[in-house]
């Protein structure tokens, strides 16, 4: 059956997730950590940051918010290029786009659990 | 599966350019919304880079967040926050096309899911805000 | 009193004389009630009978007289001239398929993918005629009522960039139909389709540009359909993965 034939299906629903992950929830939290916090408009001491990421449900909700919009920037990109035109390439397109969303998510991992 | 067709003799085959986007408003909108996923990663990239300093110790966060000051930064997030925004828009006006919503026998119009999911967005936000500016 | 005029730059190609395109120009009357197909007529009758192209019921319903005015995809039939006064107005055959003559393209590539989803009713067991009608409800009837108003024009597959970069595409008509019978209660050939749509240059090749529902002049909506069969081609994916020896098939 075709639907097996092809991983399509697979990176498109995590673009899906991820898209609707990054909708909801980037755009307040860029605000926040990109310049609220920075120009001082909202003080977050560190110390209650602190308290805030060492909570296993903060990390999960952080995991989700960092990780999965990084398939949908992936699977975007892939086919941004080959939009342009890079059609061709789209076998070494696919495995640099998809390989950095997973070294993306190892690393949040790895820097979620050595908090 | 369609086997593609042969080119035939005497025929004109014209050729896409790369630069196709740039030609209508509606397509190069297009680009954009798609671009934007690029300052999304970017920014997620960033705030990783925060968690991580945080923690490393106050000293750590306090050296990223006088980094994150820097006018070129400051743009950036300007930029990215425009570009994330209109994600969030096109994506939650696309949402009542791409998943079909029924009562009983009835499909909801596109035109309140999207209301709906602006809503729940608009709710989202807030409740966040409040959250971090309480403290 | 003199009349009103309006310029025309249409397109020109003869296979075998010319390696490509050129334009010419023509002036016809600027009636305000003509459309861009009768200042076409006008030209082959009056001005230039070489001058190649297709057209048929002049109202809207056959689709055959697609092409480019002004970069757009268009039924000619439904392009008014007073719509683009003063003019010139460009005359260019629909985009993305290859030029036979003027502003005549090849559909052998759509008429093969129209094939290839099987738009008819399949039925693993034919209902005999003496049993009477497949009875559908009204609501029955509005799940695909919207997909069944394609007229085969192939304006989508003009508008859409994914086709033009990458002929393979199955494209916006065909998924539409197959989507609308997919859709149908009356159909039971939904896994057959799915091998052509659900295929890798199928529905995941579109990367939802819209252009497709924008051009078409029917209110097909075939982004939507598009759209909504990847959202059952996902489903039908996870599904398989976790039950991989199949549901009923």
């Amino acid at each position: 059956m075709a639907t097996r034939k092809t991983i399509e299906p697979f990176w498109w629903t995590l673009f899906s997730v991820g898209g609707v992950v990054a909708a909801f929830l980037v755009p307040v939290h860029l605000f926040v950590h990109g310049l609220a916090a920075p120009l001082g408009w909202i003080p977050l001491g560190h110390g209650s940051l602190l308290a805030l990421v060492t909570q296993p449900l903060v990390k999960v909700y952080l995991f989700v918010l960092i990780a999965l919009p990084l398939y949908h920037w992936a699977h975007r990109f892939r086919f941004i290029l080959e939009d342009v035109g890079l059609h061709g390439f789209r076998t070494p397109i696919a495995i640099l786009s998809y390989g950095a969303a997973v070294l993306g998510t190892v690393a949040t991992l790895w820097v979620l659990w050595r908090i | 599966m369609t086997a593609p067709q042969p080119r035939r003799p005497g025929l004109y085959y014209p050729t896409l350019p790369a630069t196709w986007w740039l030609r209508r408003p509606s397509y190069f909108k297009f680009m954009m919304r798609e671009l934007s996923s690029v300052f999304v990663a970017i920014f997620l990239v960033v705030l990783l880079v925060q968690v991580r300093r945080i923690g490393q110790g106050p000293e750590a966060y306090a050296a990223v967040l006088q980094t994150l000051r820097a006018p070129g930064w400051i743009l950036f997030h300007v930029v990215a926050l425009g570009f994330a925004i209109f994600h969030s828009v096109t994506w939650f006006n696309l949402t009542g096309v791409v998943q079909v919503v029924r009562v009983g026998e009835r499909q909801v119009p596109p035109r309140l899911v999207a209301g709906a999911s602006f809503a729940a967005w608009g709710a989202v936000s807030l409740v966040l805000l409040w959250f971090f500016v309480r403290g | 009193m003199t009349e009103e005029t309006i310029t025309l730059e249409v397109t020109r190609y003869r296979p075998g004389h010319d390696t490509e395109p050129r334009t010419q120009a023509f002036t016809v009357p600027y009636v305000k009630d003509w459309v861009v197909l009768d200042a076409l007529n006008h030209i082959k009758d009056r001005l230039d009978g070489t001058l190649s192209y297709r057209w048929s019921c002049r109202m809207g319903v056959c689709g055959s007289c697609g092409m480019m005015v002004n970069g757009v995809p268009k039924l000619t039939c439904a392009a008014f001239l007073r719509d683009y006064g003063p003019g010139p107005i460009r005359i260019e055959p629909l985009a993305n398929f290859p030029v036979v003559r003027d502003l005549v393209v090849a559909l052998d590539d759509f008429m093969e993918k129209l094939r290839a989803v099987k738009p008819w009713i399949i039925r693993e067991v034919e209902k005999p005629i003496a049993e009477g009608e497949y009875l559908q409800t009204p609501a029955q009837l509005d799940a695909f009522k919207q997909f069944s108003m394609c007229i085969n024009c192939m304006l989508c597959y003009a508008a859409c960039p994914v086709y033009g970069l990458q002929p393979a595409f199955v494209g916006p008509a065909a998924i539409a139909l197959a989507h609308r019978y997919n859709l149908d209660s009356r159909d039971e050939g939904y896994r057959l389709r799915n091998d052509v749509i659900h295929d890798a240059v199928g529905v995941w090749e579109c990367t939802f540009v819209g252009e497709c529902t924008v051009v078409c002049p029917k209110g097909v909506d075939p982004a939507a359909a598009i759209q909504r069969s990847k959202v059952a081609g996902a489903k039908e994916w996870f599904l398989s993965m976790v039950m991989p020896w199949g549901g009923k098939s």
